[in-house]
């Protein structure tokens, strides 16, 4: 088990501020975030892209100010859990928390600071009828294990590179590939297509394309997906698994289960210290929202610095904080 | 002349309820057509605020669809993962309107989860 003083969850530049904050009134942290590098956003999306809203940097590329921060909070020493998604916060008799991740890690803290951005990247599920029906088992948004779908009849759907790759590779295992997408072409990668036509061209796979998926039928098993083509004809293709691959979107993933007020996929924050609902549980960052909210990395550094001041009570209860500036002061290492 | 009308555009806006209303734009300030709509009470979720990474500022271009800046690859790649999305398809968070967009039509199709 680790045991620190604060956990925060996600590790992009606010996460990272709030090390600093926090060492200043010597409060350990350690982070966890779901992503295999820090910087969140910053690093898995944009690293090359410049900012221009960081005081005291007219420009500066996203991942540099992310290795910055990196440097900025070295001698508080934090560390890192990477690529593990938490899943789950249990609350201990004296008040701390267990913070548990998606491999088994257990933090014990005493104050969870949840500054998550745009949250998890989750699958994005299709409209259509009866998905939830048989989503717990016949409808699958990754392929974890390709031998599940061996000598079976499957659907896939979607156009992009996950759809296509997937369509070439189960077309080996499966005994019937039906992929249907709703577009007359793909954008996926030119190679990856190719191969799809081809695929289809020989009878080894179905393609349907200008396809619109209506719902999903059956007896308890899925047996039959039901579409309409271009002339808004009914199709009815009989299959045993159905694989929707359309790409992922922000969500909150399990952040929203663990009883936090949870306005539009932002927890509710109290703007005193951006404590939640929930005593010893902040929430700073993109992943808040209170009125006049904006989602400003340089708003989320002013956050960070006054949840540190709230959340030292729970770490040091019987110490006075007394507040200090860093040019009086210095930055003590641990 | 004490107000200038040449830098507002009439839009139509559908919402997901089917209701149609048409709100005034002006052209010379820096939004998003994304946040036009939010501004204008529209219920969007716009979880990336922009980047064109949520796609839940997802809208249907009923008219004027030719006098609008032409999709980026990175939106077009965004709305080729809907599952939705069609020909008329565009993420208001990637359009900056004009003058030459008086009389857009459209309707949100964002989600709201």
């Amino acid at each position: 088990m680790i045991k620190t003083d604060i956990c925060i969850i996600g590790a992009g530049p606010v996460g990272l501020f709030a090390v600093f904050e926090a060492g200043l009134l010597k409060m350990r942290c350690h982070l966890i975030d779901v992503l295999p590098q820090v910087g969140g956003q910053l690093s898995e999306i944009y690293p090359h892209k410049p900012i221009y809203d960081i005081p005291g940097y007219p420009t500066i590329k996203a991942q540099e100010l992310v290795d910055r921060q990196m440097e900025q909070i070295a001698p508080f020493k934090p560390t890192f859990t990477l690529g593990e998604r938490v899943e789950n916060l249990q609350k201990q008799d004296d008040g701390s928390y267990h913070v548990i991740g998606s491999d088994g890690t257990i933090i014990h803290c005493q104050v969870i600071v949840i500054a998550g951005g745009l949250g998890c990247f989750e699958p994005r599920k299709p409209d259509l009828v009866n998905l939830e029906l048989y989503e717990k088992s016949h409808v699958h948004y990754m392929v974890k294990d390709p031998e599940r779908f061996r000598d079976k009849r499957i659907v896939i759907a979607g156009g992009g590179d996950s759809a296509l790759d997937w369509t070439v590779y189960l077309a080996n295992i499966a005994k019937e590939v039906t992929l249907v997408h709703r577009n007359d072409s793909f954008r996926g990668a030119p190679d990856s297509a190719e191969k799809v036509y081809h695929l289809a061209q020989n009878g080894k796979i179905n393609l349907l394309m200008s396809h619109n998926l209506v719902s999903l039928g059956g007896n308890g098993h899925l047996e039959h997906i039901h579409l309409t083509n271009k002339q808004k004809e009914d199709i009815i293709v009989p299959t045993e698994d159905f694989i929707p691959l359309y790409g992922l979107s922000p969500k909150l993933g399990p952040i929203a289960e663990w009883g936090l007020n949870i306005d539009k996929n932002a927890i509710e924050v109290d703007t005193f210290d951006y404590a939640t609902n929930i005593e010893r549980i902040y929430a700073i960052g993109d992943i808040n929202t209170y009125p006049g909210k904006l989602k400003l990395i340089l708003c989320g550094y002013h956050e960070a610095a006054l949840m540190c001041q709230s959340a030292f009570k729970y770490v040091y209860p019987d110490q006075k904080l007394s507040f200090k500036y860093t040019t009086v002061n210095g930055v003590n290492a641990f | 002349m004490l107000f200038k009308m040449e830098n507002i555009i009439n839009i139509t806006v559908e919402d997901r309820n089917g209701t149609t209303q048409t709100i005034e734009v002006p052209t010379d300030i820096n939004l998003s057509l994304m946040e036009i709509l939010k501004a204008s009470e529209y219920n969007i979720l716009a979880t990336c605020v922009g980047m064109a990474l949520c796609a839940t500022c997802h809208v249907q271009i009923l008219n004027g669809m030719d006098s609008l800046s032409e999709a980026t690859e990175q939106e077009l790649d965004m709305l080729d993962t809907l599952p939705d999305a069609d020909a008329e398809s565009r993420l208001a968070c990637q359009l900056h309107l004009t003058n030459e967009n008086e009389g857009l039509t459209l309707k949100i199709r964002g989600t709201l989860q």
